[in-house]
């Protein structure tokens, strides 16, 4: 007997300072393990969940606070930093490079973002039909997907070169005088925007297809019933109930187009970076990398960028007070 | 596999559209058949969607010349070799494909092991503040890299990595998206049971990782692989600050470097490192695609 309750002592003594239940009949040197064991329990989600925090503090956020305190000081690469205050806020407002890249960068992101989204949802209606071959088109409307920023925009501006893209030839046929695609401001801007638009439709055509397959069967026949043709079922149904995917691709592709830089840079061969002849077609990325990798200066480029976060703050606040009063609005119409 | 893909749809529509319509009827709203016209349009939009892709074939194919004259040249020509054996030697597009692969393979391969891991922590595991840490997971996918280049590249030109392939492996080490992809795969495909009754047999965490976890997890890990690989082979912001054509490019760099060349530029080469930028992708795509179409919706999350 006393050797047998030998081990059990010791293990009393490890557990008791948390007193978590023995097994009585246990006779292993369990204690050790079953502490281990509990330290392994309490311990190996963090370890698990480690990794990703770490990677995200040293290469995501300390950088983006040494952005934003970089962003008070005047410094070039290699160079000493110099305490600026908001001076290189101040400059960004007198500057009307910067203001031309916000607007640049609004006008496209508007180009770009709503035909797609627009496109994306009817494809996704079309694709929610019964048809033969849909293994086929999802796989064909997401290749662009699959081809790179910098595939894409070199095969583009061949398509849209003024004097021999094959775009302005086939406009040519419809009687329509060639296009400057690449020096006038709107032209240039709606083809770096067809980039954006070809890469990206499929893809949120994907997504919608996705949440409305999720939509009951039950309330399109309570409407076929009520006589609602399918146009009128594809309004009042399909769109309210994929709302919240539809808000979720709104909110995803205003992000992109905030940062967009791949497209024009590389349409603009070698005036991209500064967004074309006349700076037509140069976004705040564009403007960002021009100040920080063309002139050197790196603390104005630091404050374009937090304009960017902030940009981007604004934009889901303003979401987030979108969808608040379009839930108020449907309380209310349900109350009334 | 894709019927455990099919699986996934449910938890991620009920993570963007709100729970209710949780695992309602596959086929629901398929009803119609559709007419010519759907056919019609659905037809167009597949040729916009691969037209340019195989335009791209087409210029690759052809003299320099021929790619910049009027009518332009619709069936493809002779000169594929030869502008492939010119690209893949005198633009080292040789060189940019293997540190693409390797770079997009590192990334994949460790953001699958880590994202697994913390998905499988946030879907099945209890722990203080799980959900101010999933919460902050899913907010940093907002974060746009501009935020992070300045500090990053004073970092790397102190270290001396400009130009070394570490520096755009490193960043991309695990990914928000990933986590949450893994997260909302497990939540629903693995059984607590399981790992309850592995606990009860004295399996410790590791085991259960490797026994209970990977195996339950794989075809998703499969997907969300592919998809990574996609993205950091097609990566170009970071990159194409921290690395230079004329350095250790990846494809997407040294198509850069390509691109903003003057204008004695030889487009059928240009267009040809475009085209052996974009095949190897094309070919993962047409082989998988319906997998990572399956993927893509069933994660639902652009990044």
């Amino acid at each position: 007997m006393a050797t047998s309750l030998q081990p059990d002592k010791g293990a009393a003594v490890i557990d008791a300072p948390s007193g978590a239940p023995r097994d009585p009949g246990h006779r292993d040197p369990s204690g050790w393990r079953s502490r281990l064991y509990r330290i392994d329990l309490k311990a190996t989600p963090y370890v698990y969940v480690a990794p990703f925090f770490l990677v995200f503090a040293a290469f995501g956020l300390f950088p983006l606070l040494y952005t934003g305190w970089l962003s008070l000081q005047k410094v070039e690469l290699g160079g000493e930093a110099e305490w600026r205050g908001l001076d290189n806020y101040s400059r960004l407002v007198e500057s009307d490079f910067f203001w031309n890249a916000l607007a640049n960068t609004f006008t496209i992101g508007v180009i770009s973002t709503v035909p797609q989204l627009l496109m994306a949802l009817g494809l996704a209606h079309l694709l929610n039909y019964r048809i033969r071959g849909r293994g086929f088109y999802r796989v064909a409307i997401l290749a662009p997907y699959a081809t790179s920023i910098a595939a894409a925009a070199l095969v583009f501006a061949q398509l849209f070169n003024t004097d021999y893209g094959m775009i302005n030839q086939l406009l040519g046929y419809v009687g329509i005088d060639p296009v400057n695609w690449e020096t006038e401001k709107w032209p240039a801007q709606i083809a770096i925007s067809t980039i954006v638009t070809w890469r990206w439709t499929g893809y949120n055509a994907l997504i919608y297809l996705a949440a409305m397959q999720a939509v009951p069967n039950d309330l399109y026949e309570a409407a076929a019933l009520d006589g609602a043709s399918r146009f009128r079922q594809f309004i009042s149904i399909t769109i309210p109930s994929i709302k919240p995917t539809i808000l979720f691709t709104i909110v995803v592709s205003t992000i992109g187009a905030t940062q967009l830089f791949g497209e024009p840079l590389i349409f603009g061969g070698s005036l991209g970076i500064g967004g074309g002849s006349g700076n037509q077609y140069q976004t705040l990325s564009l403007l960002m990398y021009e100040k920080g990798w063309v002139t050197g200066a790196l603390g104005q480029a630091s404050a374009i960028a937090w304009v960017m976060l902030l940009l981007l703050l604004a934009i889901g606040l303003v979401q987030r007070l979108l969808s608040r009063s379009n839930a108020q609005k449907k309380n209310g119409a349900a109350r009334s | 596999m894709s019927h455990v893909l099919n699986r996934t749809a449910a938890p991620a529509a009920s993570a963007t559209t709100g729970g209710r319509r949780r695992r309602l009827g596959q086929k629901a709203g398929r009803q119609h058949h559709g007419g010519p016209l759907t056919y019609a349009l659905l037809v167009f939009a597949a040729v916009v969607s691969l037209f340019p892709l195989y335009w791209n074939l087409v210029a690759a194919s052809h003299t320099g010349e021929r790619v910049v004259q009027a009518p332009s040249p619709l069936l493809p020509g002779r000169e594929l070799f030869n502008n492939l054996s010119i690209a893949w030697n005198q633009v080292d597009m040789g060189e940019a494909l293997i540190n693409t692969t390797i770079v997009a393979g590192a990334v994949a391969t460790s953001t699958v092991l880590f994202a697994t891991l913390a998905g499988f922590a946030f879907a099945k595991l209890r722990f203080k503040g799980r959900n101010v840490l999933l919460a902050i997971v899913v907010a940093t996918m907002t974060v746009p890299p501009q935020l992070s280049v300045i500090p990053l590249y004073q970092l790397i030109t102190e270290f001396g990595w400009v130009n070394q392939l570490q520096s755009v492996i490193l960043p991309s080490l695990v990914a928000a998206f990933g986590v949450f992809f893994m997260r909302q795969y497990l939540l629903e495909a693995l059984p607590v049971e399981l790992i309850e009754a592995a606990r009860m047999d004295g399996a410790h965490s590791l085991r259960i990782i490797w026994h209970v976890v990977f195996p339950i997890a794989r075809p998703a890990m499969a997907v969300l692989g592919m998809l990574i690989f996609v993205q950091a082979w097609n990566d170009f912001f970071w990159p194409f600050i921290a690395l230079t054509p004329d350095g250790a490019p990846t494809l997407q760099v040294a198509l850069a470097g390509l691109g903003s060349g003057n204008h004695t530029v030889n487009h059928a080469i240009v267009l040809t490192g475009a085209f052996i930028a974009t095949v190897p992708l094309l070919l993962v795509f047409a082989l998988l695609g319906k997998h990572i179409v399956g993927g893509i919706t069933s994660g639902a999350v652009k990044s």
